[in-house]
C-alpha cells in the first residue's frame, strides 16, 4: 500500500488531503463546537444576531465578567440532579458488561466448541433476535413490570440490557473462541480436565483480547441506550441519556437549552477517551463483525 | 463437547434471552389482538318533580376490578390491526373508492399516520444505506493513501458520530442547525432568506435527518472497508496495473470485487439498523414532519396514557417489515456456514 501512495500524482494527492481534511472537519467540528459552546450563555450561542458571538461571547462577558461560564454546567449538574444519572449509568453499564460477558463467555465458548447442527440453528436464532428493534419488546415487557412491581428499577433494566446485548455478544465472542485452536482444551482435557476445568485454567488466561472488545460494545450499548432506558426507568433513576431527553422536554424556559449543552459534553466526554485509548479494539470488533458476520 | 456439557455453559445466555426477547415478542402478538376493557357504565334514573332523566356514570371501582382481573383487556381479533392508527383497512377502501387517479389515490394514503410512517422509514432505510457505503469506501480509500502516522488520528475523529449515542449525536447537529445556530445562519446567509428554518418544512425535515443518518453511519462502513482494503492482494493490482488499468480501473475491477462480501455484509446490517430509526427523530423534534415505525411505538408508549395494544400492534408490523430485510442475511449465513461444512 505504501509503494502505491508514494506514486500518487501531486494533483491526485492534495485533493485527497482536502476531501480527508473536509471529512475531518464534517465528523468532528459539531463535537468540538458544542464543548466551546458549552461554556457560553444561551443569547450567545444561540444567537439570533450575529453567529459570532458564540465565538466572542459579548452577552456572556458583560452577564457573567468573562468569556468562559460554567453555569450550564452547574445548572446541569447540581440543580437539575445530573450527578444522579451519572451514578446511575456508571452502575447500569458496570453491571451490564460484567453479567453480559460472564454468560456471553460461558455461551460463546460452548458453541465454539461443540460441533452439533444445533449449534448453527442457535446462531441463526440469536442472529433473528440481534435484528429485533429493542423498541418493539418493550410493550411486552411493561405488563408484567407493571404486575410484579419490576417497573422503574435499575436491576430490571440491567437485565433487560443484558439479554438484549447477548446475541452480538455470542456471535462476537463466538468467533473469537474458534480462533483459539481446541487442541489447548482437548489437551488439557486429555490430562483429566474437565470441559469446565479446562475452560477455566487453559481458555480464561488467553480469552482477554476477545472479551476486551465484546466488552467495550457491551458497554457502548448500555451507556448508548435510549429505548429500553427511557421506558422502564422512574424519574429518580434515569440514566444520562434518557435524563437529557427530559431536558428537552424542559428547555422553553431560558437557560435550560445549556444545561443540554452541558449535559450532552457531560455524556460525550468519557465516550471521547474510552475511543482514545481502545481504538484498536473496537476497529478490530467492527471487523470482527464483519468478517464473521 | 457432550450435549449435557454444552446445556450448563449454554443455560445462562439461553434463558436471559428467552425471558427477555423470545417471550416478549410472543408476547406484544398476544397483546396486539386485545384491546382494554371499556369503562364500565351505570344508567342511573333520576326523577325529580319535573321529571325522569337518564344519567349515566362510570362505575370507577367495577372498571378497576375488571381491568385489574384481566389486564391483557378483551379480545378483538385483528381490529386493531385494521383501524385508522394502523392499516387502515376502510379508510383505504373508501380512498380507493373516491380518488380520480393514482396520485390521488397516493397523496390521500399520504395522510394516514401509519402509512406516511412506513414511507418515511422506507425512504431514511433506502437513501442512508446506499450513501453511507458510497461515502465510506471513499473515505476508506482516501485515508488508507495517508501516511501511517495520520491514519491512526484519522480513525480517531471518524469513530466519533457513530459512537455517541444517536440521541447525543442528533441533538449536537439540531443545534447547530437551529435557526439561531452556526449551521442555520450561513444557510439564511447563503440561501438570502433571513426566515429559512430547516425545521418549518416536510422536506427539509426529511432531508435534514438523512443527512444526520448518513453522518452518524458512515463511519461503520469506512473502518469495515478500510481493514478490507489491508488485505487487499497487491499481486492482482500489479497485473492490472501492467496490463494498463487506469487507477479508476484497478478500483472497479479489482478493489470492489475484493471488498464486495464486506459490502454486502454492511449494506444488510445497515438496512436492518436504518429501518429502526427512531432517536433522531427525537432528537431534532422532528415528529411533526417525519414519523418512524419505531417513533410511532415510542410515542404509544410513552405519556400518561399507555397505549400497550396500539404499541405492540405496531411493534408486530415492524418486526414483520424487520424480517423481510432480514431474510437475504438468513440465506447468506446459511450459504456461508454449508460452505464451511463442505471444505
Amino acid at each position: 500500500m505504501i509503494n502505491r501512495s508514494l506514486k500518487l500524482p501531486i494533483s491526485l494527492k492534495a485533493s485527497i488531503s482536502i476531501f480527508i481534511v473536509f471529512w475531518l472537519i464534517i465528523a468532528a467540528f459539531p463535537f468540538i463546537w458544542t464543548l466551546w459552546g458549552s461554556f457560553k450563555i444561551e443569547a450567545d450561542f444561540f444567537s439570533k444576531a450575529d453567529w459570532m458571538n458564540a465565538l466572542y461571547a459579548p452577552r456572556t462577558i458583560t452577564e457573567k465578567g468573562g468569556a468562559f461560564t460554567g453555569d450550564g454546567y452547574y445548572g446541569a449538574w447540581v440543580q437539575e440532579n445530573f450527578w444522579q444519572a451519572v451514578i446511575n449509568t456508571t452502575l447500569v453499564c458496570f453491571f451490564v458488561v460484567g453479567t453480559s460477558l460472564t454468560i456471553g463467555t460461558l455461551g460463546g465458548y460452548a458453541l465454539s466448541r461443540s460441533s452439533y447442527k444445533y449449534t448453527f440453528w442457535l446462531l441463526i436464532t440469536a442472529l433473528i433476535f440481534r435484528a429485533m428493534p429493542p423498541i418493539t419488546l418493550v410493550a411486552g415487557y411493561l405488563l408484567p413490570f407493571y404486575e410484579w412491581n419490576l417497573w422503574g428499577h435499575l436491576a430490571t433494566t440491567v437485565i433487560v440490557l443484558v439479554a438484549i446485548n447477548q446475541p452480538f455478544t455470542l456471535w462476537m465472542l463466538h468467533s473469537f473462541f474458534q480462533k483459539i485452536p481446541k487442541e489447548l482444551d482437548e489437551s488439557a482435557k486429555v490430562d483429566g480436565c474437565t470441559q469446565f476445568q479446562a475452560f477455566r485454567h487453559v481458555i480464561i488466561p488467553v480469552m482477554w483480547p476477545g472479551v476486551i472488545t465484546t466488552g467495550l460494545f457491551s458497554f457502548l450499548l448500555a451507556y448508548n441506550d435510549f429505548a429500553i432506558t427511557s421506558m422502564l426507568l422512574s424519574q429518580n433513576n434515569q440514566t444520562m441519556v434518557p435524563k437529557i431527553a427530559s431536558f428537552m422536554g424542559t428547555t422553553q424556559t431560558e437557560g435550560n437549552v445549556m444545561f443540554a449543552v452541558a449535559a450532552v459534553v457531560s455524556t460525550t466526554a468519557p465516550l471521547f477517551i474510552m475511543v482514545m485509548f481502545f481504538q484498536r479494539q473496537i476497529v478490530s470488533g467492527l471487523t470482527a463483525g464483519a468478517v464473521k458476520g | 463437547m457432550k450435549h449435557k456439557t454444552f446445556f450448563w455453559f449454554f443455560l445462562p445466555t439461553a434463558s436471559a434471552m428467552l425471558l427477555f426477547i423470545a417471550l416478549p415478542i410472543f408476547s406484544i402478538v398476544i397483546q396486539s389482538l386485545f384491546t382494554p376493557h371499556d369503562a364500565v357504565i351505570i344508567v342511573t334514573e333520576n326523577c325529580d318533580p319535573f321529571g325522569c332523566k337518564q344519567e349515566t356514570t362510570i362505575d370507577q371501582e367495577a372498571t378497576r376490578d375488571l381491568r385489574k382481573s384481566e389486564p391483557l383487556g378483551k379480545f378483538v381479533g385483528l381490529e386493531i390491526y385494521k383501524d385508522r392508527g394502523h392499516l387502515a383497512v376502510n379508510e383505504i377502501k373508501e380512498i380507493w373508492v373516491e380518488a380520480n387517479n393514482f396520485t390521488e389515490f397516493r397523496n390521500n394514503i399520504g395522510n394516514l399516520p401509519f402509512y406516511r410512517a412506513i414511507a418515511f422509514t422506507l425512504t431514511f432505510t433506502f437513501t442512508v444505506t446506499p450513501l453511507m457505503l458510497v461515502f465510506g469506501f471513499i473515505i476508506a480509500l482516501a485515508v488508507n493513501s495517508l501516511h501511517q502516522n495520520l491514519k491512526g488520528l484519522t480513525i480517531f475523529f471518524s469513530l466519533l458520530p457513530m459512537i455517541v449515542s444517536p440521541l447525543i449525536g442528533s441533538l449536537v447537529l439540531f443545534w447547530m442547525i437551529d435557526s439561531r445556530g452556526i449551521i442555520g445562519e450561513a444557510l439564511q446567509y447563503v440561501f438570502e432568506d433571513p426566515d429559512l428554518s430547516l425545521k418549518a418544512s416536510t422536506g427539509l425535515t426529511w432531508v435534514m435527518l438523512i443527512v444526520y443518518g448518513v453522518w452518524h453511519a458512515t463511519p461503520f462502513s469506512f473502518v469495515v472497508f478500510y481493514a478490507g482494503l489491508q488485505t487487499l492482494p497487491l499481486d492482482t493490482i500489479e497485473s492490472a496495473k501492467i496490463d494498463g488499468a487506469s487507477r479508476l480501473q484497478q478500483i472497479w475491477y479489482v478493489v470492489i470485487p475484493h471488498l464486495m462480501p464486506l459490502i454486502t455484509f454492511v449494506a444488510l446490517m445497515q438496512l436492518m439498523d436504518n429501518f429502526r430509526v427512531f432517536e433522531p427523530i427525537v432528537g431534532f423534534s422532528a415528529e411533526a414532519h417525519a414519523q418512524s415505525l419505531s417513533w410511532f411505538i415510542f410515542n404509544d408508549l410513552g405519556g400518561e396514557t399507555r397505549l400497550l395494544s396500539s404499541a405492540a400492534t405496531s411493534s408486530v408490523l415492524t418486526i414483520i417489515g424487520v424480517s423481510i430485510l432480514l431474510f437475504p442475511v438468513l440465506i447468506r449465513t446459511w450459504r456461508d456456514f454449508n460452505e464451511k461444512s463442505a471444505k
